[in-house]
Order: structure tokens, then sequence, then C-alpha cells
């Protein structure tokens, strides 16, 4: 899986970036920035799935490939 | 207009002709013409097609001819000059796709020509709708486009899902890219690539500007050599410092006669052909203050939807602008290249990295002006 965020629906709360550490840091201006590749490791993805979840805008999504 | 040799897209206008061909047929011409998009991305038209067919959903397609980049005239021009070549090379594509729904998608001057070649065409079995394309930089991005012909804002949208694999499959062609498959049609793979080179065959429009005698759009094959596009338009009106290829999502190349005007002959520039826009700058212009006026403008476009462009774009036009304007502070070049990282590939559209692109081949191609800019001076003269 790959972490794919809806850049037109972000609006930078920054929940992803706080629940997912590991993958991704906020920019200056609070949005999520990926810290190496997009993929997500096998150990990461409950993390990620609540990522998902939680994000207000609904712009944090899980997609098929690496 | 002028020709570098043998006109086709400029030679004498067409009444309508669309063979009939099965989708395959289509898609194979495609195929081994090699034709590729005019609209800037050049991508393979064979595969774009064969990814729509392929959903076996019937797809809408959309003739794109919104040309937001300032410096381009090309598809007005065509759409003017060869509707018919335009409206046959739809056809064909919806063949191909077995499309539903077909959109001819302009700004409003531009769709008066189609709708009287329309009127010769009242019979087809899919009609053509015409919609308008506002002014708008982005609005011919392709999700734009798509947006924008069933009534919503000509802005970018995310691509998770593709246009191809969308519930209704989008095709979305630019204007050329469609005149040019009406002619594989009518004359065959072959003769489409005895212009251009091996591996970029056939010709393209360029809309040849800046400091020439007579800008015009020029039609020529892949490869010419920048001298022979710069003086089908008149040749320079003086000494140039260097070109702007490919528009505002462009590159800077050396204003060097030779080079070849081809994927492969700008690739080492950092540019490509794109939609066709060549630009000459005069010597007596600055190459950073030309560029951080464009920058400028890109950031004025943005569509305001995606965080990092939005915040991303001003900051870089404004330092890039101080650059140019001697107000000079500590780390700004490297800041200009730190911002540049920070906005690539963090938009739904490519405005985002093309711009950041643009400024990185400014930096370079004037690098001896960056230089002097830091020390109060300027090379242009």
């Amino acid at each position: 899986m790959r972490l794919h965020i809806d850049r037109t629906a972000c609006d930078g709360r920054g929940l992803c970036a706080e629940l997912l550490p590991e993958l991704l840091e906020s920019d200056e201006w609070g949005f999520p920035m990926a810290r190496g590749s997009s993929g997500v490791p096998e150990e990461l993805t409950r993390a990620a799935r609540r990522a998902v979840d939680r994000c207000p805008k609904l712009a944090f999504h899980l997609a098929p490939g690496s | 207009m002028t020709t570098v040799a043998e006109p086709r897209l400029l030679g004498e206008p067409v009444e309508a002709y669309v063979p009939k061909l099965d989708p395959k047929q289509v898609i194979d011409l495609a195929r081994q013409a090699g034709l590729t998009g005019r609209g800037g991305a050049g991508f393979p038209v064979g595969r774009k097609l064969a990814a729509v067919a392929a959903t076996g959903r019937p797809a809408m397609v959309i003739a794109n001819g919104a040309e937001g980049e300032p410096g381009s005239e090309k598809d007005r021009y065509l759409l003017t000059h060869q509707p018919h070549l335009v409206l046959d090379g739809l056809q064909l594509v919806a063949r191909a796709c077995h499309a539903s729904a077909l959109f001819l998608y302009a700004p409003p001057a531009a769709l008066e020509p189609v709708r009287r070649a329309l009127w010769d065409r009242r019979r087809e079995a899919v009609s053509v709708r015409l919609a308008p394309a506002p002014s708008t930089f982005v609005a011919g991005e392709a999700s734009a486009a798509a947006a924008a012909v069933v009534g919503g804002g000509a802005i970018p949208a995310d691509k998770m899902v593709r246009l191809a694999k969308r519930e209704m499959p989008t095709l979305v062609q630019n204007v050329e890219t469609l005149a040019h498959l009406a002619l594989v049609a009518r004359h065959g793979a072959e003769w489409f690539r005895t212009r251009g080179t091996q591996d970029e065959p056939g010709t393209f429009l360029a809309t040849v500007g800046g400091a020439v005698v007579n800008p015009q759009v020029v039609e020529a094959g892949y490869g010419v050599p920048l001298g022979e596009l710069l003086a089908a338009a008149g040749g320079p009106s003086g000494p140039l410092s260097a070109v702007l290829v490919g528009g505002y999502h462009g590159g800077w190349v050396p204003a060097d006669p030779e080079l070849p005007v081809s994927r492969a002959g700008l690739d080492s520039y950092g540019a490509t052909p794109g939609a066709g826009v060549v630009t000459a700058l005069p010597a007596s212009s600055c190459g950073l203050r030309e560029t951080a006026r464009i920058v400028e403008y890109l950031a004025g476009q943005v569509s305001g939807q995606c965080g990092p462009c939005l915040n991303g774009l001003p900051r870089m036009a404004s330092a890039l602008s101080d650059l140019a304007h001697h107000r000079i502070w500590l780390g700004m070049t490297s800041e200009v290249d730190r911002l540049r990282g920070l906005v690539t590939g963090r938009g739904a559209c490519h405005h985002p990295d093309a711009t950041a692109r643009l400024i990185g081949s400014a930096m370079r191609m004037f690098h001896e002006d960056v230089t002097a800019h830091l020390k109060g001076e300027c090379v242009a003269r």
C-alpha cells in the first residue's frame, strides 16, 4: 500500500503527521510531507489506516501499489 | 504562418473526412505512427486510447483547445484554419473509445469557427458539444477540462483515480493531436513518420515569438534546428541571450541555432518542446527579471486548492523577484532551491513542479547573471 494525499482536500490540520511520524512530517505551513517514499511498510499499515480514518478532511488515503 | 518544409496541418483547409476504421485500427494507427500528445506532456496517444478502450465502458472525450499558456496561439490558429481536421480526429478517437459524449473545449472566440464547421457535420452519429474554456493558466490541465465541460470550475482534480479509469472513462486530447491523428488516418503511419526523428516522429506547431521579426505559428518536424524555427518567424530581431522553449512551464535553452528542438535535443537543459511555445529573449533583457515576472504570473495562477503550491509559489516568486531586482539577502539562492524541492510533487497537478523546474533552468542558464546580481550588477546590455 502507499499513502495518497488528496492535496485539493487537505487543509493542513496535521493529524496524519502526528499519527504517522515514521512516514510523514509537516512542512512549514502545516501540510504533510512524506519523509521518504510514499510506500507503507507492513508493520505500519494499522497505524496508517488509523490516520486515514482520523483525517478531518477525508484527504488522506491508502492506495494500492508501492 | 510559415512552415519549415512541406506543410501538413498548415496546408490547405480540408473538408470533413472520417474513414471507416474500427476501434483497434484507430489505436494501431496511432501506435504505428508514434503519435504523441501535442498539449505539452507528450504522452503516447495509442497508449492513452488503449487504456480508455480497455475499460469497456462508454467514454467521454474532450478535444482540448483551452491553451492557457500566454505565449501560445497555435491551437486557436488551428481551430480557425483547420476545424474539420480537429473534428475528424475527435470522431476517430470517439470510435476507438466507444465515446458517448464528445466535447470541444476552447476559449469562446476559438469556438466560433468550430460552430460553423459543425453545421456541415450535423448528421454525425455522436454530436460534439462546445464548451467554453476560461482564460486561466490551469484551465487546460486535463482534469480541469474534464470538470469544466460538465459545468464545474476549470480547476485540477486529485488523481488517485486516473481520468481513464473513472466511472465514466475520460480522455482529454489536445486539438493539434487530434488533427495529426486525422492526417494519419488519411495518409497512413508511414507517411507520418517521414517527418521528425526516428524516436519523435511527425511535425508540431510552434508559436514563435519574443525577439523575432514576425512572431507567428510555424509548423516543423521534431528535431528542427532552433535557428530554422526562428528564421521561419523572420529571424531574431537582434542579439539574443537565450530562448524559452515550452512556454511558462518550459525551460531556458541557449540561443544556439544548431540546437535540435526535440525531447532528446533539449533534455540536457531540462526542457522539452512542450506545446511548442518558443520565445526569444533579447540580449538587452535580463533573464532573471523575465523569469521573475513569469513566476509571479504563475504564482497568481494557482487554483488555491493545494497548500504547498498556494504557499510555496508566492514565496518562490518573491525570492526570485528579490534576486532579479537586487534586493539581496543572505542565502537567497539556496532558499530558492529549498522551496523548489518543497513544492515539487505536492500538488494535484504539475503546476508547482513545472514552476520549480522553470526556475531551476533559469538559475542554470543565467548562472553568470545570478553571480552578477548578488554583487548588485547585471549582464543584460
